[in-house]
């Protein structure tokens, strides 16, 4: 089902099936063009699949942003090993909503989207790792690929081309680390969510030790149109070097909160103010995160000009990310927002790096102190440092994507850290109480 | 141990899932299905897993204490789990957890002492735009306000 009204400004290449009458069911899905990209895949050599993604443009949709076709020819074509692919689905960047309204509403263009991976790299089976909490997708998925297999969609021999190949869905059990891609292939081998030294990469050595593609769910959900359209159809949709739309999740203090499909390159401001009906109680905008809590936050005058894209993003020392967008009014205590973040990524640090465990934990106990009016001004300048000094310096990018935040908190919104020092209560604390029974 | 023959039909397809060789891939899942049943990861179960699955208990303790969706320590019958992070706290969500502590006389992570229900803070559980929301057991409720809570408790409650 559909959470919220969905916008006239998007552009539904993905989501164009979501609001049809049992959109979930392989007959809605055949009767829309459903599994006739596999087909035309099928005809295709391997290198004229991987040739079409590059000209996509399209790039990975779980946050990194590597372009996908470059991320498959990597996938060595002489081992005699395996090749398998594997879905991220363990959404969890804070701020991100939107691979649960693929699953939901279209699973199987996911589906589809895996087959032809498996046809561009000759793999023959693919695992579905699904966080632990989204146990209802984990049914429709399910439900979904016991109808391919009964269709002959999966499986031997599959609408006799010949290909065969086995799907499964595999839960994972709480852990924001696990969608990190070396860990959740840990996790998927039933160990620790603690990431893999690289190289060598997931596509030569990945998934039990084989060749592996594996992608965010939004990015295989792109493939089928993209096989079926063209790439470079794909490509037009975005700007020159990101083709596509962005399945973009507007979060936060704004009227229309909701999942919205956007070309790449859409404006932030027309994306606040028509896509998601402006600022809630006609607020002004105070700080805006492009992509999940791990991206640097922007200023409001920071937004002037900016567009969703990579580039425009990169510009302002920001990144487009997973597409979790937060947007923060001028009662965000920016101190109280900085110290959940750190809360969160000293929680679900893995804890294998000393960089990132240690750094995480005190920029959580420090934030706690300094929030609560303990803080002092030389605790300003060590919160900067503990974070610069984290960067680069771990084995996965968890730390980097604690220390990014912080930053960029502290250097913009230093005002708001003085403001909290000599004991001083939370400025903002008496602004936006909730009326409680 | 002995499971109910849906749970041993599941665990059955899960062994087959992974490639030969390989069946420690289905511990996480084994363990978290069968938590739904038995309400915890008992000492028992660590050992029924580690056999079936050819590990030792200590590889799977190890795995156990790392994913915050399984418990040592058996949850309420009603796990209400109230996402505090960035999306849903603009939202007030604190507040929501703070009034849910105080409408069940309990604490984050504790359990009513009639056992039917248990509250935990939880990270993003993807549910970002239609802040703030919740988790009881494993369905989702969103724009949670707590009279909206308050409703959904009593309800539970009658059910009873």
């Amino acid at each position: 089902m559909l959470y919220n009204e969905p916008s006239p400004l998007e552009t539904r290449v993905l989501s164009r099936r979501f609001g049809m009458p049992h959109s979930e069911s392989i007959d809605t899905y055949l009767a829309t063009e459903g599994y006739q990209a596999f087909l035309k895949a099928s005809r295709m050599t391997s290198d004229e699949i991987v040739n079409e993604m590059k000209a996509s443009n399209l790039r990975g949709r779980g946050g990194a942003g590597f372009p996908a076709g470059m991320k498959w020819s990597f996938v060595p074509r002489n081992s005699p090993k395996p090749k398998y692919i594997i879905v991220n689905a363990d959404e969890g960047e804070p701020g991100t909503c939107k691979d649960r309204v693929l699953m939901e509403n279209d699973p199987h263009q996911l589906i589809e989207g895996v087959l032809i991976a498996g046809l561009a790299v000759d793999a023959h089976a693919g695992w579905i790792y699904i966080r632990g909490e989204y146990r209802y997708l984990i049914d429709i998925m399910d439900r979904a690929i016991a109808e391919a297999y009964q269709r002959g969609w999966l499986g031997k021999n599959i609408q006799g081309t010949g290909f065969d190949f086995e799907l499964y869905t595999h839960t994972g059990a709480g852990s924001y680390e696990c969608g990190e891609e070396s860990a959740l292939l840990e996790s998927l081998e039933g160990k620790r969510g603690v990431p893999r030294i690289r190289p060598p990469f997931p596509a030569v050595v990945g998934a039990f030790q084989c060749p592996t593609v594996l992608n965010n769910v939004e990015t295989f959900c792109a493939v089928p149109a993209i096989l079926l359209n063209g790439g470079a159809a794909f490509a037009a949709l975005g700007v020159p070097k990101a083709g596509g739309t962005k399945m973009t999740c507007l979060t936060g203090h704004i009227n229309k909160p909701g999942v919205y499909e956007l070309r790449l390159g859409f404006p932030v401001k027309q994306m606040i103010e028509e896509v998601g009906g402006g600022m809630r109680n006609g607020k002004k905008l105070k700080a805006f995160i492009p992509g999940g809590s791990s991206c640097p936050v922007l200023t409001a005058a920071e937004c002037e000009g900016a567009t969703m894209d990579y580039d425009s993003m990169a510009q302002r020392k920001s990144m487009l990310g997973s597409g979790g967008v937060v947007i923060m009014d001028e009662d965000t205590c920016m101190v109280k927002a900085c110290l959940r973040l750190m809360k969160f990524y000293a929680h679900e640090s893995c804890g294998w790096c000393i960089p990132c465990r240690e750094g995480t934990t005190w920029l959580d106990k420090i934030m706690t102190r300094f929030h609560s009016g303990g803080g002092s001004q030389q605790d300003i300048g060590l919160l900067g440092d503990i974070a610069k000094n984290m960067l680069g310096r771990t084995f996965c990018p968890l730390g980097d994507a604690a220390a990014l935040p912080m930053i960029s908190i502290v250097e913009k919104f230093r005002r708001e850290f003085e403001d909290h020092l000599n004991g001083k209560p939370c400025p903002f604390e008496h602004s936006n109480r909730m009326v409680t029974v | 141990m002995t499971f109910s023959p849906q749970l041993e039909a599941k665990f059955a397809k899960l062994l087959e899932s992974y490639p030969t060789g390989r069946q420690r891939a289905a511990m996480i899942p084994m363990l978290l299905y069968a938590q739904d049943e038995i309400g915890s990861v008992t000492d028992e179960l660590v050992e029924e897993v580690a056999q079936r699955v050819g590990v030792t208990p200590l590889q799977v303790n190890e795995v156990v204490s790392y994913y915050s969706m399984l418990h040592r320590q058996p949850l309420g019958k009603y796990h209400v789990q109230i996402c505090t992070n960035i999306s849903c706290l603009l939202h007030d969500a604190d507040q929501l957890l703070e009034h849910t502590c105080r409408k069940l006389g309990i604490e984050n992570h504790g359990v009513t002492a009639d056992g039917q229900f248990s509250i935990e803070e939880v990270e993003c559980m993807g549910a970002c735009s239609w802040a703030p929301a919740i988790q009881i057991n494993y369905d989702f409720h969103h724009f949670v306000t707590p009279e909206k809570l308050d409703r959904l408790l009593d309800g539970l409650r009658k059910k009873q």
